[in-house]
């Protein structure tokens, strides 16, 4: 028995069978992500003056990140096209590039993005105490130019084992530029370069501390959302990647012997799902990145 | 340029009765490809009905547990309750009585399980996998592998929401919503492991399942556009299909921010997150080490906008099989098939916009909560339709009670009381008054349980001939519905008055503490009416004995029939019974619409979609169109 429409398109709706399941596979992911993105709104309407962060991502990395991404949607295009016009090697090259381009992204996010963070110390001063640390929050400034408050002090962490020993009652940080100069009107909203780390240290005691981590998701709300949407966007490059290296080992070859149409339209669906995946991002960047 | 060639010959093939049966010999399968690693439509739908039949049985033996508490607070339940105290390990039932956690766990999983892994899989897997590729004259869903995997991927989340039972500290115990941040903060301390908990195996559970439905909506979805016999065009589908196809829709787009939802519970449990957790949360008198900042409301938005469609999703496929069965046994059209599927459509729309009728208690504020209260009037509109479409279709015909007959029957005005009962609630004001009542209980039981349970019943016995070729016992069957229909009202319509004596549906010793003081009706007080409930509800589980038992005992024994017991019109009843691997042994053909019963100018009182159209036809056709005009 044969499932009709497979690699044909049925008269009627001009369509192979694949091709309607991934629009519906998109569809519904484009709800998935959908949830995430309306919680990340949710979250930060709700986040008090102050909570919600700004300039604590790599932008220019992330710029660069997006280029890859943009760059492999065009590759895994050409891919297809390679394969319609039934030129086997050049799909070979298209469809190796694509694969590169998913493999350098993941390697940005997670053996240098995310570690970054994972280095990277933030702690949240109590409200009440906020103005024993002016010299590194510069609220009275910020409230001068109508400004959202500064109420964490980033940079980072001298003494790591303060995080679980609870005998070291302080916390010795290598300053921010930002909260090393706070008053200075170039701290006043981030930039697309990174500052270079400050010399200056600060000394934060435990008893004024809201609550204090690295950048890990628990951190706040922000990199909770930041952590899960591009946890699970890096899981569907990872799993794009994969689809895309099957079909470009002999199995994409034995395939192509055997009926090349077939393995174009299944380049095809990958393909669609790889452009939502670049679409996605083109939503996290800003959203997270630059705004 | 010889690939199409090759194409052609592949499809031909799969037109050509001769060459299709010799193909059939080439590939026969082991005993474990056939029936359990099956990509068999068929097989699959008959492995989602079965697990769902088993995990509505278990569904509702928790809740027998549980009337025996609400009915008698405190006092040890007789026999089982030592066994249940050394199954499910210690703290669920010392001496035989009901812990508080314990209660929780039962009512949790009670609704979990009823929901999503008993009448989904029935309703929409086990029926729109068994029936749909038949109805539409295919020969299995487009894609067979990733009907096999949904399968699968609904066994393990059904294995893991098992496990969880047995784990320390219990199954999850915030309900079937899992409302936080009370979710989140429970199961967790000392004798709970961070990952093996009741809850972080609820939510573990729901990935799988929420996997397994996605899977299931893109093929239903996919193959009802694409493996449409010839002939056969929208609007001359089963009104089953179509209720499928919406189902299908719902699914598909209503359970990922379900999923999201679960993501980000499951990260504020292991991560340590607040997406739902607020500022300053204090527990048990301490404050809550966390970053705060999340939101509970997030949750509930998220969950019900799952929740909303999925009262649809369970409602739905039993509409469509109540459709097919009384369209059959009135031997006349159905009344209003283009109403019908429109109000489907409708339906399907509309249940997107009315989540927030499930939340007005969060004080989200009047604008919202008009909107949401508009829009849920609205949706009455196209229920009521399509209920009102299948009591005129009564109308005038000569009604055949067999058994998958007298639970579509019934299931008319079950559902007309479930439905109209859920209008006071759909109104913010008298919501909040009944919310979280047992009036809310009784509503939606109606809705769903003489509702939809009922469908599904008469679908069983509607189709099981088709999958077996042989018809279950009439007798017996209607020893299982008479007794199952009282019951099921005995249960029920108490709930109403003790709902709107303002007992609450969460608590443990059934009201008794509440009983002091209060009001009777019909001679009983809200807590006294325990006693009939559980006991209907317990004589109810003797009323499925007969079924289970008609059931196996006619896979075998069963009285023998033709591929077309009920004198059928639409598809399926035009393939062998059962249906063999690749289903029709000609490719059917459609030529007229679905429900063409008492055709004049016929000599049977039933015309298959298949049959060609003869002259006879369009002379009855032209008069009918005369008649309207």
């Amino acid at each position: 028995m044969d499932i009709p429409y497979t690699t044909t398109a049925r008269p009627d709706t001009g369509l192979w069978n694949a091709k309607i399941g991934i629009w519906l596979f998109l569809a519904s992911e484009v709800m998935l992500f959908g949830g995430l993105f309306s919680a990340y709104i949710f979250l930060r309407l709700d986040a008090l003056p102050g909570y919600w962060p700004h300039g604590l991502l790599n932008v220019p990395v992330g710029t660069m990140n997006t280029a890859i991404l943009i760059g492999s949607s065009v590759t895994v295009v050409l891919a297809w096209a390679a394969l319609k016009m039934r030129q086997f090697n050049r799909y070979k090259i298209y469809m190796g590039i694509t694969i590169l381009c998913g493999v350098i992204f993941l390697v940005v996010k997670l053996a240098y993005e995310w570690p970054d963070k994972f280095h990277h110390f933030g702690a949240y001063i109590r409200q009440d105490r906020l103005e024993k640390y002016e010299e590194f929050l510069g609220n009275h400034h910020l409230l001068e130019r109508g400004l959202e408050p500064r109420v964490e002090i980033t940079g980072h962490l001298h003494n790591e084992e303060a995080l679980h020993d609870p005998n070291i009652h302080h916390y010795e940080v290598l300053l921010d530029q930002v909260n090393a100069d706070p008053t200075n009107p170039e701290s006043d909203r981030p930039h697309f370069w990174p500052l270079p780390k400050s010399e200056k240290h600060a000394h934060i005691d435990k008893a004024d501390v809201d609550h204090a981590e690295m950048f890990v998701p628990k951190h706040n709300t922000f990199f909770a959302t930041y952590f899960t949407i591009t946890g699970l966007h890096g899981l569907h490059v990872l799993g794009g990647v994969i689809v895309f290296v099957y079909f470009w080992l002999p199995i994409g070859a034995n395939l192509y012997k055997r009926n090349p149409e077939h393995l174009a339209n299944r380049v095809e669906v990958a393909g669609l799902f790889w452009h939502f995946v670049d679409l996605v991002w083109i939503f996290v960047f800003p959203l997270f990145y630059l705004l | 340029m010889d690939v199409s060639t090759d194409l052609v010959s592949h499809q031909h093939a799969g037109h050509d009765p001769h060459q299709h049966s010799a193909g059939h010999d080439h590939h026969e399968l082991g005993w474990w490809r056939k029936y359990v690693f099956s990509t068999d439509h068929k097989v699959i739908g008959i492995q989602y009905l079965i697990t769902g039949l088993i995990f509505l049985l278990l569904g509702f033996t928790l809740m027998m547990l549980m009337r025996w508490q609400l009915a008698f607070p405190g006092r040890s339940l007789p026999l089982i309750g030592n066994l249940l105290e050394r199954a499910v390990g210690p703290g669920a039932m010392p001496d035989g009585k009901m812990t508080p956690d314990f209660y929780n766990s039962l009512g949790a999983m009670h609704g979990t399980i009823m929901i999503f892994l008993g009448i989904v899989p029935v309703a929409f897997a086990a029926f729109g996998n068994f029936v749909v590729p038949l109805q539409i004259g295919a020969p299995d869903m487009t894609f067979p592998k990733i009907n096999m995997a949904s399968y699968w991927a609904f066994f393990v989340g059904g294995i893991v929401m098992l496990v969880s039972f047995f784990v320390p500290g219990g199954a999850a115990k915030g309900g079937w919503t899992s409302y936080t941040p009370l979710s989140v903060i429970t199961d967790k301390g000392e004798i709970h492991h961070w990952f093996f908990n009741g809850q972080t195996l609820w939510l573990v559970a729901f990935i799988l399942l929420i996997t397994s439905s996605l899977l299931g909506a893109v093929n239903f979805i996919t193959t009802i556009i694409q493996l449409r016999a010839k002939g056969l065009t929208w609007m001359r589908l089963p009104f089953f299909v179509w209720a499928q196809l919406v189902t299908a829709f719902l699914l598909l787009l209503a359970f990922p921010p379900l999923e999201a939802a679960i993501v980000m519970q499951l990260m504020d449990r292991i991560g340590a997150t607040s997406f739902f957790m607020p500022t300053g949360l204090v527990v048990n008198g301490a404050a809550v080490a966390i970053s705060g900042g999340g939101s509970p409301i997030l949750w509930q938005h998220l969950f019900w906008f799952l929740g909303h469609p999925e009262v649809y999703v369970l409602i739905l496929p039993g509409m469509g099989i109540v459709a097919e069965i009384i369209a059959n046994n009135t031997r006349k059209p159905l009344w209003g098939y283009k109403s019908l599927v429109f109000a489907a459509l409708v339906l399907g729309f509309l249940s997107f916009i009315v989540w927030a009728h499930h939340m007005y208690l969060t004080g989200m504020g009047s604008v919202v909560s008009a909107f949401f209260q508009t829009t849920t009037l609205i949706i009455s509109i196209p229920s009521v339709i399509i209920l009102s479409a299948f009591f005129i279709s009564l109308w005038g015909g000569s009604i055949r009670f067999n058994t998958p007959m007298l639970f579509s029957t019934a299931f008319l005005p079950m559902f007309g009381i479930g439905g109209l009962t859920g209008i006071p609630l759909a109104f913010n004001s008298a919501d909040l008054y009944l919310h979280d009542t047992y009036y809310v209980i009784a509503h939606f039981h109606y809705i769903v349980a003489p509702g939809t349970i009922f469908a599904l019943f008469a679908g069983v016995y509607y189709w099981f001939p088709k999958a077996t070729g042989r018809r279950m016992n009439e007798f017996w069957g209607k020893v299982h519905f008479w007794p199952s229909l009282i019951c099921m009202n005995v249960i029920f319509l108490p709930m109403f008055f003790q709902g709107m004596l303002s007992m609450h549906r969460r608590w443990y010793d059934g009201g008794q503490g509440w009983n002091i003081a209060n009001e009777k009706v019909w001679g009983l007080s809200g807590f006294e009416w325990n006693v009939p409930i559980s006991t209907a509800a317990w004589v109810m589980g003797l009323a499925q004995i007969p079924f289970i038992i008609n059931f196996f005992w006619s896979i075998k024994r069963g009285e023998k029939v033709d591929d077309n017991p009920w004198e059928a019109t639409t598809l399926e009843w035009a393939a062998p019974s059962p249906p063999p691997h690749g289903n029709f042994a000609v490719t059917p053909v459609a030529h007229r619409g679905p429900y063409e019963y008492s055709l004049p100018g016929r000599e049977r009182d039933f015309t298959m979609q298949n049959e060609p159209i003869r002259d006879s036809d369009r002379e009855a056709y032209a008069a009918a169109a005369a008649a309207h005009h």
